[in-house]
């Protein structure tokens, strides 16, 4: 009797072990860490949703870590605790750390390695070209997206202008703005979001300028900042006197000036393509977006660059885990994926196929304001409009904005205050380039 | 005062063991840490190390930058603990006469000190908010300036110094109350038999007796100004505009945690603790002298 019941135990044991067991042993976990919130969060838990269920041997968990700075700290701690996630999100400003960190498994390598084939070359190059070094992409494009302008049009036709031609001049923004303001039809002209994304990193390159030496930074490490030239000082000097006559009205950092959008206090916005999912959701008024204003002759319209966060893949993991990891990375490059997720959330569609699917599809006459920001993205980039390569940048552009801050405010004017934004810049450089000598 | 003894000679060492590892573990550990990663400069990822004796103190203490910070600190601290303190002991006053409903007005004026930073940080926000607050709309009626702490330094480094006291005010009453409440009533209603007023009554009797709780607050508000002021700055201004309420505590944050200049970070978090350490000193050292403890 005895024996007779241990056996039926064992069967028992042995049945259960199979039931619950099996599933959890078949599906490798691949970790990844990203700062999506809100409806981007959504978008993103979806994404990887549609993969986990298109194949059975892989796992990917997602995981929002808060902001973009939180989730690279928190990356950085778990690597250097030797338990780093196998993809971890980070914003385009710390593409120079992430290059130089000797964490990092290169996207071309891995892909190459894990022999999944990628048409690299289907990829637009404004964004492929912020992320390469030596013509090899290193991490994988995720949310790219570029400044843009955003118009209220409802404050536009009682200012008698023309809500169907946004103004794509500085001089235009400026006449518009005053005749907005004398109209009563808003508060103020317009406002900037990102101010040192917008209205230096994108401006710059937007008009062929360099932002930086070393071709921005792209070809050595002893790199020093420009933005204190002549453009820079006519651009930033031109938005203070709007600043002080009311036609601008500066807001804050990050994208705390929307709110004086989205409440009608300025009629215009520059700010993120990134914003206008959100933007359909909580505009009350008629709205359309146009392409970053520009200064006109002299200067040369350029390309924008492109903002936002690409995938990283860390070292560290076990070597079976990275077969998965390519194929993820396989999975959201894929048309299907990159039309839905541009059209879910705004972010820009990165490779041709998926944009001509799109507009195969009429996607862009249907929804124009989708089309603004790729609009600016097609000319060839020079080594100038390349993009930003730059060590410690998250410290450079809070170093920039605060100057910028104090320019608006009237304490200093636009060279002094360029100048101190440009010793503090290249002072932040230089300890870059210090901490990482080879 | 009385001695205890016990027959077993380890076990006093074991009973106070827990206080000790925690204090090493919590305190002594991070705080050498950080002293011994002020000495190197390191990259982000912790790859490349390299050791670089006082150059982390040399570039702070010649970057003007740095002593904004600090002189924002001091007009920080000094006045969050002005206000706080000040505040404290008036509410705390109020709160000792005899009105109807008494349990429910304390408790009410303690509340604040339950509410996280970071949460009375975004009350402040919609607030004072140049856009979207309640305040900036009604000043508009009374004034045509303009109190946008988004470009005005003073208006933001004011807010902050409100928010924070703020949250800080219900601890100050909580202590104060208990001052109060334990002035024998004898001794002021003999004052008052004397012909003394209540202010007079106030300043001789009620200030000397309280003397070593204000003494207490004010430490304890300074040390919390320097360290604990996080939250609100985080969530209100982030250090601007223009570096105008950079504190010394949120720069630490932002070069170490957001900029990744692990040395240089570590290296303000030594002069912060080296600061706090020779305020409180000095503190001890001329101002306790006024203190009267019994």
């Amino acid at each position: 009797m005895e024996a007779f019941s241990r056996r039926w135990t064992a069967l028992a044991v042995a049945v259960a072990v199979l039931l619950i067991g099996t599933p959890a042993q078949a599906k490798t976990e691949i970790h990844f860490w990203h700062a999506m919130g809100g409806q981007l969060g959504a978008a993103t838990n979806e994404l990887v949703k549609q993969f986990n269920q298109s194949q059975s041997e892989y796992e990917v968990k997602a995981l929002n870590k808060g902001t973009y700075p939180e989730v690279l700290t928190g990356a950085i701690a778990a690597y250097r605790q030797k338990n780093p996630p196998h993809i971890v999100q980070v914003f385009d400003v710390g593409t120079q750390t992430m290059l130089l960190s000797g964490a990092i498994y290169p996207i071309f390598q891995l892909m190459k390695e894990q022999e999944i084939a990628v048409n690299w070359g289907d990829f637009i190059k404004p964004v492929t070209g912020y992320y390469s070094k030596d013509g090899n992409l290193y991490s994988m494009p995720f949310n790219s997206s570029s400044p843009i302008l955003y118009y209220n049009k409802t404050a536009f036709k009682k200012a008698g202008l023309n809500p169907d031609k946004p103004p794509a001049t500085w001089k235009e923004v400026g006449e518009a703005s005053k005749k907005i303001i004398a109209a009563g039809a808003a508060k103020c002209g317009f406002t900037t979001s990102w101010p040192s994304w917008t209205m230096l990193e994108n401006t710059f390159p937007w008009h062929d300028q360099p932002f930086a030496t070393n071709q921005n930074g792209y070809t050595g490490l002893d790199t020093k900042l420009l933005i204190n030239g002549e453009f820079g000082v006519k651009h930033i000097g031109q938005l203070a006197a709007w600043q002080k006559e009311g036609v601008y009205s500066y807001g804050g950092r990050m994208g705390a000036p929307d709110t004086k959008f989205i409440s009608g206090e300025c009629a215009m916005d520059i700010q993120s393509s990134a914003v206008i999912g959100g933007f359909k959701k909580s505009l009350k008024f008629e709205w359309g977006t146009g392409q970053l204003p520009h200064w006109g002759a002299p200067y040369k319209k350029q390309n924008a660059v492109v903002g936002g966060a690409t995938l990283w893949v860390l070292k560290g993991q076990k070597p079976a885990d990275y077969k998965g990891v390519a194929r993820f990375m396989k999975f959201i490059a894929e048309p299907h994926q990159q039309m839905w997720w541009h059209v879910t959330t705004g972010y820009l569609p990165i490779t041709h196929t998926a944009i001509k699917n799109l507009e195969t599809g009429y996607h862009f006459k249907k929804n124009p304001e989708q089309w603004t920001a790729l609009s600016q993205l097609s000319a060839k980039p020079t080594p100038n409009s390349l993009g930003h390569r730059l060590g410690n940048f998250v410290q450079i552009r809070e170093a920039i904005e605060s100057e910028m801050e104090n320019i608006f405010a009237g304490k200093k004017t636009a060279k002094e205050g360029l100048e101190a934004a440009v010793a503090k810049g290249n002072a932040i450089l230089g300890e870059f380039a210090a901490a990482n000598k080879p | 005062m009385k001695r205890a003894v016990f027959k077993n000679r380890g076990l006093p060492y074991l009973l106070v063991l827990p206080q000790i590892v925690v204090t090493l573990v919590f305190f002594f550990w991070p705080a050498f840490e950080s002293l011994r990663l002020s000495f190197f400069r390191t990259s982000p990822f912790g790859d490349k190390t390299s050791f670089v004796g006082l150059e982390n103190f040399v570039n702070l203490l010649s970057s003007a930058e740095y002593y904004q910070s600090i002189a924002n600190t001091f007009v920080f601290a000094f006045g969050v603990t002005a206000l706080a303190v000040g505040l404290g002991l008036f509410v705390a006053a109020l709160a000792t006469q005899k009105v109807r409903g008494l349990a429910a007005y304390r408790t009410a004026v303690l509340w604040p000190y339950g509410i996280a930073p970071p949460i009375a940080g975004i009350i402040f926000l919609f607030i004072f908010h140049p856009s979207y607050g309640v305040l900036p709309y009604w000043l508009g009626f009374v004034t045509s300036y303009e109190f946008n702490w988004l470009l005005k330094g003073w208006v933001a480094m004011a807010l902050v110094i409100i928010a924070t006291a703020w949250t800080h005010v219900g601890y100050n009453i909580a202590f104060f109350l208990a001052g109060l409440l334990a002035i024998p009533t004898s001794v002021l209603e003999a004052a008052s038999v004397d012909g003394a007023g209540a202010l007079r009554r106030f300043r001789s009797i009620v200030l000397p007796l309280l003397s070593p709780i204000t003494f207490y607050l004010v430490v304890v508000n300074l040390i919390f100004s320097f360290f604990g002021s996080f939250g609100v700055i985080h969530a209100v201004t982030q250090g601007g505009p223009g570096n105008a309420t950079e504190i010394m505590v949120f720069k630490v944050y932002k070069d170490g945690f957001i900029g990744l200049n692990l040395g240089s970070s570590a290296a303000q978090s030594v002069l912060l603790m080296f600061v706090v350490i020779v305020l409180t000193a000095l503190q001890f050292r001329f101002v306790e002298k006024k203190v009267i403890y019994s």
